[in-house]
């Protein structure tokens, strides 16, 4: 990467520099913060969070239906403009940029526990290994999307009815994207579980009678967490993504939920006159999911030991 | 080599199996009645309604279901529509076409944008150019395809009036005018598709290139005093595609999902648009055979990169 020969440079020239104390963490951390990209994605990044936590608070815009001012462009009044019904569009992007953004992160988590359980059974206890993994494969080999919208289809109805229109829905995205994506993840960590437990560490920590439960725990698990979190990094990413797609593909959230997608889907039949509707939720998706993939990508090189000087 | 193959393809037999039976089983057990689309109308008695049922052998178990439909796929039957009462098999050849006409052209484009650049990126690493590409490829795989696809009609359709935004697939290519109205309608879901392959593509080639260049042999190449262009060509990037070619083999049923977004955007009717559609519609037996078909991609492909991988790299052990 880019970013590797600048690193090299900095600390070449400089070898005298302080550094007091060194932690995994705070080695990583010095790693990232030399990584231009990366702290730009992580400043946007957090930009878009703070908005979309904070905004609703400070600004709503009128969503009063007014179809005197529908589909107008931006203005000093309505910043992104209004959508057919004359409401105004920023107030329904920061609202809406919510529900993306807590989609993306539970069906992340969702996705890593799972693929987190399934890999640390599958990688320590040798005899569960091969049927968990014929069970990974099966998953690997899952059309994803297709699949996705044919969950999603079949499940709305159901979970509308128990919990509710928002949360029903909120739910069964999650959940479905959730366990359409945890595979790779218990691939990193069965990986890693294999090679950690032949460790001289594992076998002192044994020696001293630890149980397998607390050498999972507390000697293997927390050394094979940094590909997780790039993983479930970028997977925020792919989720906030997936979930735009199932919206604009009338799959997702109804239209009172104004996520990212949903708009995006609203606003496809008017694309000839409110381009404005489409170009500003669009905007959303791709920056936060390009400022998420470049602060993946800065974790994967400063948590990547073989990178480091 | 041989019986590398066959146990390969042995595995994906199985495989097939237990995915179609997970995928039926999902269709089968959930909440939805496959007749609630004209089962709902009330104008059809109860009775009736029991013997659409019958006829369409829905009063069976499941189970004996899925048998008889795996029978019936197996001797190339996929059952009939329940919204156009026609043979699935039908509406897929309808179909299939368009979207392989589209998937197909922007792979090869993907790739072709890939190559060069990515193998330039490698070569002049850390150059201007190179952080241009790397940027435009970040670019590439973080925009959704539906934005890339809706921003070109704004572009492309309604400010500049270049290109139609509705995909006529009635259109019969038998003289220059319509091949040009063809391409017209053709270039603006192939560039989406493309922009995307192409900029995932981009990064793996580099990434490989890089893999590959400061490793001794090619530190040989250069020493025996070959051109860099020959190093690189004949050299770094030969060995560079091994791993190249088993990504492009796995990222073909991604292409094909993402061609449901775009052939939506478009309304290119293919069958990730016949997908959608028959979801909407519940047409039950539609939706389990494009599926199927999108099943029988991955795990296709799968296969074949096994096989390509183990083909091209005389390194890897058949076992």
């Amino acid at each position: 990467m880019a970013t590797t020969t600048q690193r090299v440079t900095t600390t070449v020239a400089t070898p005298e520099r302080v550094r007091p104390a060194r932690s995994l963490w705070g080695d990583a951390w010095y790693t990232f913060t030399r990584d231009r990209l990366a702290m730009m994605g992580l400043f946007v990044l957090a930009f878009l969070v703070l908005a979309v936590i904070i905004g609703p608070y400070l600004y709503t815009g009128t969503q009063l239906i007014d179809f005197a001012r529908s589909l107008e462009g931006p203005s000093p009044e309505h910043l992104m403009g209004t959508d057919d019904l004359g409401r105004d569009l920023l107030g329904r992007v920061l609202n809406g940029g919510r529900i993306s953004i807590a989609v993306g992160l539970t069906a992340v988590f969702i996705a890593i526990t799972l693929g987190t359980t399934v890999g640390a059974i599958a990688g320590y206890f040798g005899k569960l290994d091969n049927p968990l993994m014929r069970i990974t494969d099966l998953f690997l080999s899952l059309p994803v999307l297709p699949l996705l919208l044919v969950l999603v289809y079949l499940f709305r109805e159901t979970l509308k009815a128990i919990f509710g229109p928002e949360l029903g829905i909120f739910l069964m995205i999650v959940f479905v994207i959730g366990i359409l994506n945890w595979m790779p993840v218990a691939r990193l960590v069965r990986a890693s579980f294999l090679s950690l437990k032949q460790k001289e560490f594992v076998e002192a920590a044994r020696c001293v009678g630890d149980g397998d439960g607390r050498i999972i725990f507390r000697h293997i698990l927390p050394n094979s967490l940094s590909p997780v979190l790039v993983a479930a990094t970028i997977g925020v990413g792919g989720a906030i993504l997936t979930e735009s797609t199932l919206s604009f593909l009338g799959l997702g959230f109804p239209s009172d939920v104004p996520t990212w997608g949903r708009l995006l889907f609203d606003a496809g039949n008017f694309i000839d006159i409110a381009p404005h509707w489409v170009i500003f939720p669009g905007l959303c998706i791709f920056v936060i999911v390009l400022s998420i993939n470049f602060v993946g990508d800065g974790l994967r090189d400063a948590l990547d030991p073989r990178r480091k000087i | 080599m041989g019986r590398y193959i066959a146990r390969r393809l042995l595995i994906a037999v199985p495989t097939l199996l237990a995915i179609s039976f997970v995928m039926y089983a999902i269709l089968a057990l959930a909440p939805i009645d496959p007749l609630s689309q004209f089962g709902a109308d009330p104008r059809i008695p109860p009775e009736a309604r029991d013997q659409i049922r019958h006829a369409l052998g829905l009063d069976q178990p499941w189970p004996i279901r899925y048998l008889k439909w795996i029978q019936g796929m197996a001797t190339g039957n996929f059952g009939y529509s329940f919204m156009s009462h026609s043979p699935v098999i039908e509406l897929l050849l309808q179909r299939l076409p368009n979207t392989l006409a589209v998937v197909g052209v922007a792979y090869i484009v993907g790739f072709l944008i890939a190559l060069p650049i990515g193998v330039f990126s490698a070569v002049r690493r850390n150059s201007i150019a190179d952080h241009v590409f790397s940027t435009f490829a970040y670019f590439g795989f973080s925009v959704p395809t539906f934005f890339t696809g809706l921003v070109l009609i704004i572009i492309f359709s309604v400010k500049l009036h270049w290109l139609p935004f509705v995909y006529d697939s009635n259109l019969k290519i038998n003289d220059f005018g319509s091949l040009v109205a063809q391409l017209r309608q053709s270039i603006m879901p192939i560039a989406v598709l493309g922009f995307f392959e192409a900029a995932v593509l981009t990064r793996y080639i580099r990434a490989e290139m890089l893999e590959h260049l400061p490793l001794d042999y090619v530190r040989t190449a250069r020493a025996k005093g070959l051109l860099e262009r020959f190093v690189v060509i004949r050299h770094v990037l030969r060995n560079s595609l091994i791993p190249v070619v088993t990504i492009i083999a796995l990222g073909v049923p991604a292409i094909f999902g993402g061609a449901i977004v775009t052939e939506q955007v478009f309304h290119v009717p293919g069958i990730g648009e016949l997908l959608v559609r028959s979801i909407f519609q519940g047409d039950t037996p539609v939706v389990t055979a494009v599926l199927m078909i999108f099943a029988v991609l991955v795990v296709a492909f799968n296969l074949l990169a096994d096989v390509l991988y183990a083909a091209l790299d005389p390194r890897i052990r058949y076992s």
